[in-house]
């Protein structure tokens, strides 16, 4: 059995499927869970309860919001391009999942081990703008249009940064693959030594997922519900989902580029297997500081979200870039100095 | 056999996709085809072993370019019957432009296949152990590095003059100065008045002093920070 997963091409399809299976199944597990987290932590800092009904301290709220989604009709509008229409929220949810492949929880973890995971991660993640644009487009309604315009622009403004940050990591770690970009951490953590990128990552990370307070693309009190807003049952239900699963892919970028991926705080020796527990913590804390500046700042105005990403992010990541390079080299820290 | 499989696959919707782009009878569609095509043409690179290749075309070109392309696209009001009227005008240039590429191909393919050792006489010689990352770097960055920065100052130079053509000044437009926002204190913006009992305040009140930005915009750059006093 062993030899013919291993060793046979349809044993190799068949143990892939298996692994995708064993990571999605606990990620969409944790997406429903978040849905929950975030409208527990909403009300605790807003002093109010949250989801307190449905099961204990209303654990079961987020199947009960999956059930109810799942019995709605799905409204297609009669001005909508159906196939547009339907393929976007597919499109959305599906790149969320994808991303996933090369995402290493534990040492070697991964399903797919490739030389570029962190260039492939950005590549999926700068297709994240598509679902909203064509779903704003395949509408035809004026606000989801809005919000499609919107959320183009700001996603690709915020992407430039954060390829910049991206490659200040990669300069000090002389890889592109993030099983390597975790093990060039273990005497550091590279948020210590590159903490304003770190900040300015995890900034562009919001932008990019929409949340708040950059989610004009939604922006509920200007064009109620922006890009989605014709959308019903089971089709919102991806959308609300692959946002969610960007959470927390994103969250999962951060803890792999900055905070040391599955290795132990301080280097606490810990058991190999602790490897992904230490990874579910780092996101948690990720995702925790997402929900928080959800509760506490107010929404950007447009001007001023282009502002940010262009004339603040973009020269001091590329400034901070320029730096790490010259401190590299003057150092002789290089890696790969051949 | 699975890769070959998976390149006649590619190869297939390539093609298909780029019929459609030019075929499709909505721009929006011709668009959304030519980023199907991007897409397997990334493909294809994985499958020629150019990851790199492949992750920067989808990066570059899907994540960036077929956007801003979409966003015009999107927003334009293209008339059809209009757009179609030049076909038959343009169709020569286009079928020379086509034809010219198709026979650099053709010669590309023709050294390949009857040639093989022309390959060791490449410019960029191949070395074996780096990825290929790595390998673009080490060439791009020392052999080649004086056509680097030369596409790199084109670049710029196309950058400088999208800006210019593009930057106007808009007239007296209120632009937000977040540096000044900040640095402004209370006492600079806000005025406590007395209301007395029964008769309240009136605008002389409440609008005193007078912020001058409101009478002359342009002359005092520092002179009442931001337009208190509303």
């Amino acid at each position: 059995m062993i030899d013919f997963l291993f060793n046979t091409t349809l044993g190799f399809f068949i143990l892939t499927l298996l692994k995708a299976f064993a990571l999605l199944v606990p990620l969409l597990m944790c997406v429903a869970y978040l849905t929950y987290a975030e409208r527990k932590v909403l009300g605790a800092m807003q002093m109010r309860k949250g989801p307190n009904v449905v099961g204990p301290f209303g654990l079961f709220q987020p199947f009960a919001d999956a059930i109810k989604m799942l019995m709605k009709e799905t409204i297609i509008p009669s001005g909508a391009n159906p196939v547009l229409f339907l393929l976007a929220p597919m499109l959305t949810f599906g790149l969320a999942m994808i991303a996933w492949a090369v995402i290493p929880v534990n040492d070697g973890w991964a399903i797919a081990d490739i030389n570029v995971g962190v260039l492939y991660l950005f590549a999926i993640s700068s297709l994240g703008v598509y679902g909203v644009i064509i779903s704003g487009w395949a509408s035809n309604s004026k606000y989801p249009f809005l919000g499609a315009l919107r959320s183009a622009a700001q996603m690709v403004s915020y992407e430039v940064s954060m390829g910049f940050v991206m490659v200040c990591v990669l300069l000090c770690v002389g890889s592109l693959n993030l099983n390597k970009i975790v093990m060039a951490q273990q005497t550091i953590w590279f948020c210590i030594p590159l903490f304003p990128m770190f900040v300015i990552f995890f900034i562009s990370t919001l932008a990019e997922t929409n949340r708040a307070p950059f989610d004009i693309p939604e922006g509920e009190s200007e064009i109620v519900a922006g890009f989605f807003l014709e959308y019903s049952a089971m089709a919102f239900a991806l959308f609300f989902l692959g946002e969610y699963a960007n959470m927390i892919l994103m969250a999962s970028m951060t803890t792999i580029l900055f905070l040391g991926g599955w290795l132990p705080p301080f280097g606490i020796p810990t058991p190999s297997w602790m490897g992904p527990i230490w990874f579910i913590l780092k996101d948690c804390v990720v995702l925790f500081f997402f929900l928080w500046t959800r509760a506490t700042f107010p929404r950007y105005r447009y001007d001023q979200l282009m502002r940010l990403g262009w004339k603040v992010f973009l020269p001091f990541s590329l400034f901070y870039l320029v730096l790490v390079a010259g401190v590299l080299l003057a150092f002789g820290w290089l890696p790969h100095a051949a | 056999m699975i890769a070959a499989l998976a390149f006649y696959l590619f190869a297939a919707i390539l093609i298909g996709s780029a019929v459609m782009v030019v075929t499709a009878r909505n721009p929006v569609h011709s668009v959304l085809f030519l980023i199907l095509g991007f897409f397997n043409a990334a493909a294809l690179f994985l499958l020629a072993g150019a990851e790199f290749l492949a992750m920067i075309l989808v990066i570059v070109y899907v994540g960036a370019v077929a956007v801003l392309f979409l966003f015009v696209v999107m927003m334009l009001d293209i008339n059809f019957a209009q757009m179609r009227e030049g076909f038959q005008r343009y169709a020569p240039v286009g079928a020379t432009v086509g034809a010219m590429l198709l026979l650099e191909l053709g010669i590309v393919l023709g050294g390949w296949k009857f040639a093989p050792d022309a390959a060791n006489f490449r410019f960029a010689p191949r070395i074996a152990e780096l990825e290929n990352t790595a390998h673009l770097g080490q060439l791009l960055y020392t052999d080649y590095i004086l056509l680097f920065q030369l596409s790199g100052l084109v670049l710029l130079v196309a950058m400088i003059g999208a800006i210019v053509l593009t930057l106007r000044d808009r007239g007296p437009s209120r632009r937000q100065i977040i540096a000044r926002q900040i640095a402004r204190k209370a006492s600079e913006t806000m005025v406590m008045v007395d209301a007395p009992i029964g008769t309240g305040v009136g605008a002389a009140d409440y609008l005193h002093p007078i912020p001058e930005a409101a009478e002359k915009p342009d002359t005092h750059e520092h002179a009442h920070a931001g337009h208190g006093g509303h």
